[in-house]
């Protein structure tokens, strides 16, 4: 609160150079994990993206589901498709105040290009109990490689506030 | 040494309009003085419209209570953010500038009309943005309103009164320097407080620019003149305001801890280079961070993400980590230095514990760093965010930063500004001594019942996470953890705005005559001038208890962030 005395350009102490030091080769070590992880780990952020419109990707979302429909089941009372596609292939999720569809099938330890895009508000992708997030938005197809690891039923949670039914909006992933 | 009152004369010739404070013996400006009071008096408002909010919703979140239905609830989580994180902080601030440009410089206000015409837009602004979440039903949109989501016009129009209004008030502050530096009202550089509200300053300058950008297109948006409005580019823009606005709050806490430090124990910075080159990197590198939020965005590389969200290379974390060191280690000097050298922690057992505003700098900096910072570092880190993204762990994150941090600290000072700026006498003594203690420990388990339910991934935001029909028993206790320490929060805000209000409105004025309000007779402001350079460099006097926290701080924050990347270890591939 006091104004410094007149040359306060001073040499640190050695407790403070200590921190300094220590602080600094703290943060290089938070710097370098993230290249390193995104060169050998196994969950990295999904960058691939393409412009579309809600037009284009619900017609795409379409074409999937009568390809590969395997079955139905309800999420929410509300009767969706089930569909499976082989491993390798593009899959489509089509989120919309406040639903996902379809629902989605997977084998354990294939791979699989999911799609996610919005038709009309901001939504998050929230994979649970597996807890992966992601951030949808409308305009933008946004792919991720995934490869599920565990078997089971999974819920997708909408976690970007909708608008009021917003805590509806639930969806079922199936991996077999 | 610095000299408290320098002699210079006021306001050449003009008719004076100052008061000369008895215990700082500091020329205060009656403009200034009105503004802060203002600006100070507006933002209790805000918190206790916030703090309303805050009990409901937390009662809603909280699973066996549930109080609100879904429309209320999400009403009430919109005005929460923007009485909260913008309104309620933000005046304070202004407060803060007010002050730091006039009374701590000796020097005048020199733009107070200007000031006026800024505290005006920024309440009709904050008013008026309660009014449209309140009676429009169509403007619930969360604080962050993300296009496309659409509010009333008029939402937009507040957010942009109330920003123009903010930096119309941050431009007086740099008049007032410029002109208190030409009239010689300070000699040589500036305080270590003010250039910590300096760059708290810069950082508004262009983070409100940052905010004009995303809100004035929303604003034609809403009104039909621009038809689209790309939700990526929105959230770019609006984060550009949002997370920086938070690192305005950091600058300006950090300029009050070394206030508090100050008042309650008298330090001397050790090293003013020190902890000026820390706020130097906060100027430079913190502004990044707006890519937090960004992280699991569909459109941006890896390297985009990597480089920004780690402030080009953790230097903004690495001033924080400087200040972590700085403070505690000037107060252990202080201490020591008035004899309470017995051991590695003999100084910290002999602080001042029962004065309110030590116990408010102690908690807040624990609460900050412990919990917000390494929370926050860990998060923010590209791969990682994918396991927390809008879960209840990044408000975990923020109410330790902007709660137990910024709040609590602004809540200690308010305590010394009633005194030496309203002028009264502060009133429930004993409620002030236990307040920031109640808080802090009511905004701790608000953090930590958050983080844990985070980590089990129920989503922020959301009314009812027992839709998602996955959550594991245990949510139900930690959010249990959560309504609980927010019950405890609010009783400790109650305290805050009881103890204010009395003191203000009860009483008559009365001349501050001690600068401590509880532990003590004496002028640690005064004390610390007479802190010689050999106290300083005294062996006896060095700061190695400080060094032992700082290191067990970072072995706590290795042993977060790493265990975060095993979690992510283990869940599904994803590329």
């Amino acid at each position: 609160m006091l104004a410094p005395e007149k040359i306060w350009w001073k040499p640190l102490g050695r407790l403070e150079k200590t921190w300094l030091t220590v602080a600094f080769v703290w943060c290089v070590f938070l710097t370098v994990m993230m290249p390193l992880w995104y060169f050998m780990g196994k969950q990295n952020v999904p960058a691939e993206t393409y412009r579309t419109t809600s037009a284009d990707y619900a017609a795409k979302v379409n074409a999937f589901v009568d390809q590969y429909k395997v079955g139905e089941d309800t999420v929410n009372g509300v009767t969706l498709p089930i569909v499976e596609a082989p491993p390798g292939s593009d899959v489509y999720l089509r989120a919309s105040t406040w639903q996902w569809f379809p629902i989605l099938q997977f084998q354990k330890g294939e791979t699989y290009r999911l799609h996610i895009s919005s038709m009309d508000l901001q939504h998050g992708f929230s994979l649970q109990p597996v807890n992966i997030n992601l951030q949808v938005l409308p305009g933008y197809d946004y792919v991720a490689t995934i490869v599920p690891t565990t078997t089971g039923e999974f819920t997708i949670v909408c976690n970007e506030f909708c608008s009021l039914g917003h805590h509806t909006m639930i969806g079922k992933i199936i991996v077999k | 040494m610095a000299t408290l009152a320098p002699t210079t004369q006021w306001f050449k010739g003009a008719k004076d309009d100052y008061r000369v404070c008895g215990v700082t013996t500091l020329k205060v400006d009656m403009h200034a003085e009105r503004l802060i009071i203002a600006n100070a008096v507006m933002a209790v408002v805000c918190l206790v419209l916030g703090g309303i909010a805050a009990l409901l919703i937390a009662l809603t979140r909280w699973q066996a209570v549930h109080l609100l239905d879904a429309t209320w609830f999400y009403r009430l989580l919109t005005l929460h953010g923007i009485d909260m994180l913008v309104a309620w902080i933000v005046f304070f601030e202004m407060a803060g500038l007010h002050f730091g440009s006039t009374a701590l410089l000796n020097a005048r206000h020199a733009a107070p009309k200007l000031a006026w015409t800024g505290f005006i837009m920024m309440m009709v602004g904050g008013l008026m943005a309660n009014a449209v979440v309140l009676f429009d039903p169509k403007s619930t949109v969360a604080f962050t309103a993300y296009v496309p989501l659409k509010a009333h016009p008029l939402f937009y129009l507040s957010y942009i009164l109330f920003a123009v209004g903010a930096l119309i008030t941050v431009i007086t502050f740099f008049i007032n320097i410029v002109v208190a530096k030409r009239e010689g009202r300070f000699e040589g550089s500036m305080p270590l407080a003010v250039f910590g509200l300096m760059t708290a300053a810069i950082l508004a300058t262009y983070t409100l620019l940052e905010g004009a950008a995303a809100i004035v297109p929303a604003f034609f948006w809403s009104l039909g003149v621009l038809p689209k409005y790309d939700p990526g580019i929105y959230r770019n823009f609006f984060w550009g305001f949002g997370h920086p606005a938070q690192q305005v709050n950091l600058a300006a806490m950090v300029a009050i801890w070394y206030m508090l430090a100050q008042i309650t124990v008298g330090i001397r910075p050790l090293n003013e280079k020190f902890s000026r080159l820390a706020f130097i990197l906060y100027l430079f590198f913190i502004n990044l961070g707006s890519a937090h939020h960004l992280l699991v965005d569909p459109g941006l590389t890896f390297a985009w993400k990597a480089v920004n969200t780690s402030y080009a290379m953790y230097l903004a974390v690495l001033g924080s980590m400087m200040h972590a060191f700085s403070i505690p280690a000037a107060m252990e000097v202080a201490l020591r230095a008035k004899g309470y050298n017995k051991g590695l922690f003999g100084w910290l057992r002999n602080g001042p514990w029962n004065e309110p505003g030590f116990g408010a700098l102690v908690m807040s900096m624990i609460l900050f760093g412990w919990i917000g910072g390494v929370t926050g570092v860990t998060i923010g880190t590209e791969q990682i965010n994918m396991l927390a993204h809008n879960t209840l762990r990044l408000p975990g994150h923020f109410h330790a930063t902007v709660v137990g941090g910024t709040t609590l600290a602004f809540m200690g000072f308010t305590y010394y500004v009633i005194p030496l700026i309203f002028r009264k006498e502060l009133k429930l003594k004993k409620w002030a001594v236990w307040q920031p203690y109640v808080y802090g420990v009511g905004s701790a388990l608000v953090s930590l019942g958050m983080i844990t339910s985070g980590l089990q991934g129920v989503a922020r935001r959301n009314w009812d996470i027992t839709f998602a029909g996955v959550v594991p028993g245990t949510v139900n206790l930690t959010l249990a953890i959560f309504g609980i320490g927010a019950i405890i929060a609010v009783i400790g805000g109650i305290m805050y705005v009881t103890i204010v209000l009395a003191s203000i409105l009860t009483g008559p004025r009365l001349e501050a005559t001690n600068l401590l309000l509880v532990s003590g007779t004496n002028n640690p402001l005064l004390e610390s001038t007479k802190l010689t350079n050999e106290q300083m460099e005294d062996k006896q006097n060095q700061p190695k208890g400080t060094l032992v926290l700082v290191f067990a701080f970072l072995v706590w924050f290795a042993v977060y962030y790493l265990s975060n990347w095993w979690l992510l270890g283990r869940t599904w591939f994803i590329k």
